[in-house]
């Protein structure tokens, strides 16, 4: 290698170099400027809600707001239950089981996120169709399990992570 | 000529400084304490720093708010770090006023994590008036609103004496020797033996006063470890690069017969 | 502007610059020819453009979580350092960002004042740099109202205060100010609104500021005209790019020194307090960069006059063009001049200084001696050593280092070092 092109290298080694660490240093600035965006501490500290659901009639439901989203509590009729089963998962552009969809013995509580999966507008309770609800944005229907029935929703609404604290507490998140 | 110039700028601006302001004159100048989080990778010493929050607690939290903390900063990285079973109990231990309910009426109930911390008074008149007219500050951020930080509080926390003669004090107000203009409606809260500490180290008043200080420093620059961190990485970073640019800076000038 | 049409080597970006020449500017700026000894003291424009960057960028987004309300705002700073992803960052390279700013705009003002950068043909240059520098201290000053501690509700109440000196009209002009009958919530919210609007302005003005530069092109430490481009000049990339990318770097590490070690060193401690509107903090002073102009304000027995004389020591660097009588641009070449130089920057480090001390006993007298000299050096100092001074001989240019006047080489080899 003659000496004119070792310069040329060495030249460019630490252009490429300068260039590159440069860019890191470039990226590593705008990921806080990205990231003060997302949710805040507080915002994450406000991740589950506890609610009390004693005083729900069957057949009523009640709505309780989580990460400032709606959540629709329902205590379902026998009726309403055996209605929701009965449904062919053939006829479902979204099939699930209502099994799927409620917690294990605790049948008649159906706990969802009401938010239509359409966009994102706030379904009206026992209209539409199914008995169930009715997205008056863009008229999509859902059942009594709150799966997606007729409409321009693609799925159903969705299920949030809860658990039952005891008989009477749902905690949300 | 400039390089001299340069020297006499500095040489006369010592001067200057040299000429101590006459203002501090009543007012000894605080205990310098050798902090872990001093320095350029300073941290905090957790135990230290949960004894603190136990002095906080049983102490000072009877008078003193901290409105701008959480529970959950309690178990954040870079503070106390108490487990999160320890932050859910601390923060239940607190009855934390909520609501409105369904009928419109306010309630309490236990605290939780998201909670910010309960403050002994519904508000700053409340608080001056229970204590004979002085507020008692908000301690959120007093380490940062202090001139001389830490070591100033904790000065003051030991500070307390008997007036030098010819000093009269009234009703409510004592002496001590760090505060400015000598007089503190504080009353003298630490002794020895005053708080249980968890871990059994023996509670001094010099060791509550360190520990509480250590715990208010982190409370007002919770970010300080992260911020340590991140300055070393970053400084690294930048001479490094800085490193690179300069010998690309000296290749492509030695184009030119100017030196740069 | 260089000499030959710029044109675009695809067919795509001929078809564009045709119709918005934004090619022809991107090689007029990268091809600007630049005088090849300019020292280190000129990559201070290039740093102030980071500076007010970057200040703009960590604004806009500290907005997004500050709330202008004189309940709220206090709180909504503490949001910000305690919750907020990287808040404590953005908010810490915010507030030193700002103190960084005005160190390199310093230096930026003494670099012309040494080298006379300010002089014809460059006197347009100077005025909106002194324009630019007048909102920098306007958009400080509102943004350290925007914490709503003790010191930003007392700053403020003292600065508004300074327009209730006008006769007649004063008291009128400092409610509405105000908004309110004294610095309030109504204060607050303009204040942010106008923090938020004048780095725009700043921005405007650094784009004419550059226009205006590249008009003439830059001066330089020898102080002469040159020819562009010719071999007294470089291309601006990569030379003075890089220059100025290594200059930054070092600046930069001074910068990230304080965010991240010392972040309050800068600021106040009181200004940790929140705004009481009944107690004044028992020591109040601006932040460092306005000292100077707090120490000849208070050197005033005189509410009016000390305003007055506060205001003249700015608006006196409006007319140093004019003031200046020599002929000769470069410090370099002046001896006489240089030394009074050195005796201003002396003088307004030494203002700066006792602004910052209590307003009494040998405070007020070093404020009135530097506030006396501050006035004479631009206006008996500055025309009369123009007139009287025996200059050094000057080269011709920069490269042959031939003096009218014999051989000094040593001279003209000074006047390229850098300093």
């Amino acid at each position: 290698m003659s000496k004119e092109e070792k310069k040329v290298n060495r030249r460019d080694f630490l252009f490429t170099a300068s260039y590159t660490i440069g860019a890191v240093g470039v990226g590593a600035v705008i990921w806080p400027m990205i990231d003060q965006m997302n949710p805040d501490k507080a915002q994450q500290a406000l991740a589950t809600t506890e609610v009390d659901i004693s005083g729900i009639e069957p057949g009523k439901s009640i709505t309780v707001l989580w990460r400032g989203k709606p959540i629709f509590i329902k205590k379902r009729t026998s009726e309403e239950i055996a209605e929701a089963r009965a449904v062919k998962l053939d006829d479902l552009p979204d099939p699930q089981k209502d099994e799927d969809r409620v917690k294990d013995g605790k049948d008649e509580w159906l706990v969802m996120l009401g938010v239509c999966t359409h966009l994102g507008c706030v379904p009206l309770k026992d209209k539409g169709d199914f008995n169930g609800w009715f997205c008056p944005c863009h008229g999509s229907h859902y059942d009594v399990s709150g799966r997606i029935r007729k409409g321009p929703a693609p799925t159903n609404m969705e299920i949030p992570k809860f658990e039952f604290v005891d008989s009477n507490t749902i905690k949300i998140g | 000529m400039i390089k001299f110039n340069l020297k006499l700028i500095v040489l006369s601006f010592l001067l200057l400084i040299s000429l101590k302001p006459l203002q501090s004159a009543e007012m000894a100048d605080p205990i310098k304490v050798d902090w872990s989080f001093k320095g350029l990778t300073g941290t905090f010493d957790r135990a230290s720093l949960q004894r603190g929050f136990q002095v906080y607690k049983e102490v000072c939290a009877s008078c003193h708010s901290m409105q701008y903390l959480s529970y959950r900063n309690l178990g954040e990285p870079g503070g106390p770090e108490f487990s999160e079973q320890e932050v859910k109990a601390i923060a239940s231990s607190f009855e934390i006023e909520d609501g409105p309910d369904s009928q419109g009426e306010m309630f309490t109930r236990p605290g939780k994590p998201s909670d910010k911390f309960k403050s002994p008074y519904p508000n700053v008149q409340a608080a001056t008036a229970a204590n004979g007219g002085a507020y008692p500050p908000d301690m959120s951020v007093l380490v940062k609103a202090r001139k001389g930080g830490a070591n100033y509080i904790y000065s003051v926390l030991v500070g307390y004496e008997d007036p030098p003669p010819g000093v009269t004090l009234d009703d409510g107000v004592y002496y001590n020797k760090y505060m400015a203009g000598n007089k503190i409606k504080m009353p003298n809260n630490l002794m020895d033996g005053l708080v249980e500490y968890a871990d059994g180290t023996e509670s001094t008043v010099d060791q509550m006063a360190k520990d509480v200080t250590t715990f208010l420093a982190w409370a007002a620059e919770p970010e300080l470890e992260q911020r340590h961190k991140t300055g070393v990485k970053v400084i690294i970073y930048l001479v490094l690069l800085t490193t690179l640019v300069y010998l690309s800076m000296k290749k492509i000038w030695s184009r030119v017969d100017t030196e740069v | 502007m260089s000499e030959q049409e710029y044109v675009p080597k695809s067919k795509a970006g001929k078809w564009f610059n045709d119709r918005l020449p934004l090619l022809t500017l991107g090689a007029h700026l990268t091809d600007y020819p630049t005088p090849k000894n300019l020292n280190y003291w000129w990559t201070f424009g290039g740093i102030l453009t980071f500076c007010l960057i970057t200040q703009i960028v960590t604004g806009i987004v500290l907005a997004m979580h500050y709330v202008a309300h004189a309940d709220l705002a206090f709180a909504s700073v503490e949001h910000i350092m305690r919750d907020v992803n990287y808040g404590w960052l953005i908010r810490y390279i915010h507030s030193n960002g700002a103190s960084m700013f005005f160190l390199a705009v310093y230096i930026h003002i003494f670099r012309s004042l040494f080298y006379g950068s300010y002089k014809s043909p460059r006197e347009v240059i100077w005025i909106i740099g002194l324009m630019i520098y007048l909102l920098m201290m306007a958009a400080a000053f509102m943004g350290y109202v925007l914490p709503w501690g003790q010191m930003s509700f007392w700053g403020a109440t003292v600065i508004t205060n300074l327009f209730s000196a006008i006769p007649l009209v004063g008291d009128s002009i400092t409610t509405w100010l105000w908004g309110a009958y004294s610095v309030d919530n109504p204060t607050l919210n303009r204040f942010f609104s106008l923090h938020y609007l004048i780095p725009f302005l700043i921005l405007g003005l650094v784009v004419l500021h550059i226009w205006a530069l590249h008009v003439p092109g830059n001066n330089n430490p020898v102080g002469i005209d040159i020819k562009k481009p010719s071999k007294d000049t470089v291309p601006f990339h990569p030379y003075i790019t890089i220059k100025d990318a290594f200059a930054l770097l070092v600046f930069m590490i001074i910068f990230a020194g304080f965010v991240f070690f010392t972040p309050n060193v800068l600021g106040h401690s009181d200004n940790y307090i929140p705004a009481n509107p009944l107690v004044t903090p028992a020591h109040i002073v601006p932040e460092w960069y306005l000292l100077p102009f707090y120490a000849i304000l208070r050197s005033v027995p005189d509410k009016l006059g000390g305003v007055i004389l506060m205001f003249s020591a700015i608006f006196i660097l409006f007319v140093l063009p004019w003031l200046d009588t020599s002929k000769v641009r470069s410090a370099v070449f002046r001896p006489i001049y240089r030394q009074f130089f050195w005796i201003l920057v002396i003088d307004v480090l030494m203002l700066g200084y006792v602004g910052a001390m209590p307003a009494e006993g040998i405070y007020l007298v070093l404020a009135r001696v530097g506030t006396i000299y501050y006035f004479l050096h631009f206006i008996v100092v500055m025309p009369v050593v123009g007139y009287l001074e025996k200059t050094d001989p000057i080269p011709m240019s920069i490269s042959e280092p031939v003096l009218n006047g014999g051989a000094e080489p040593s001279l003209a080899r000074k006047a390229n070092d850098k300093v």
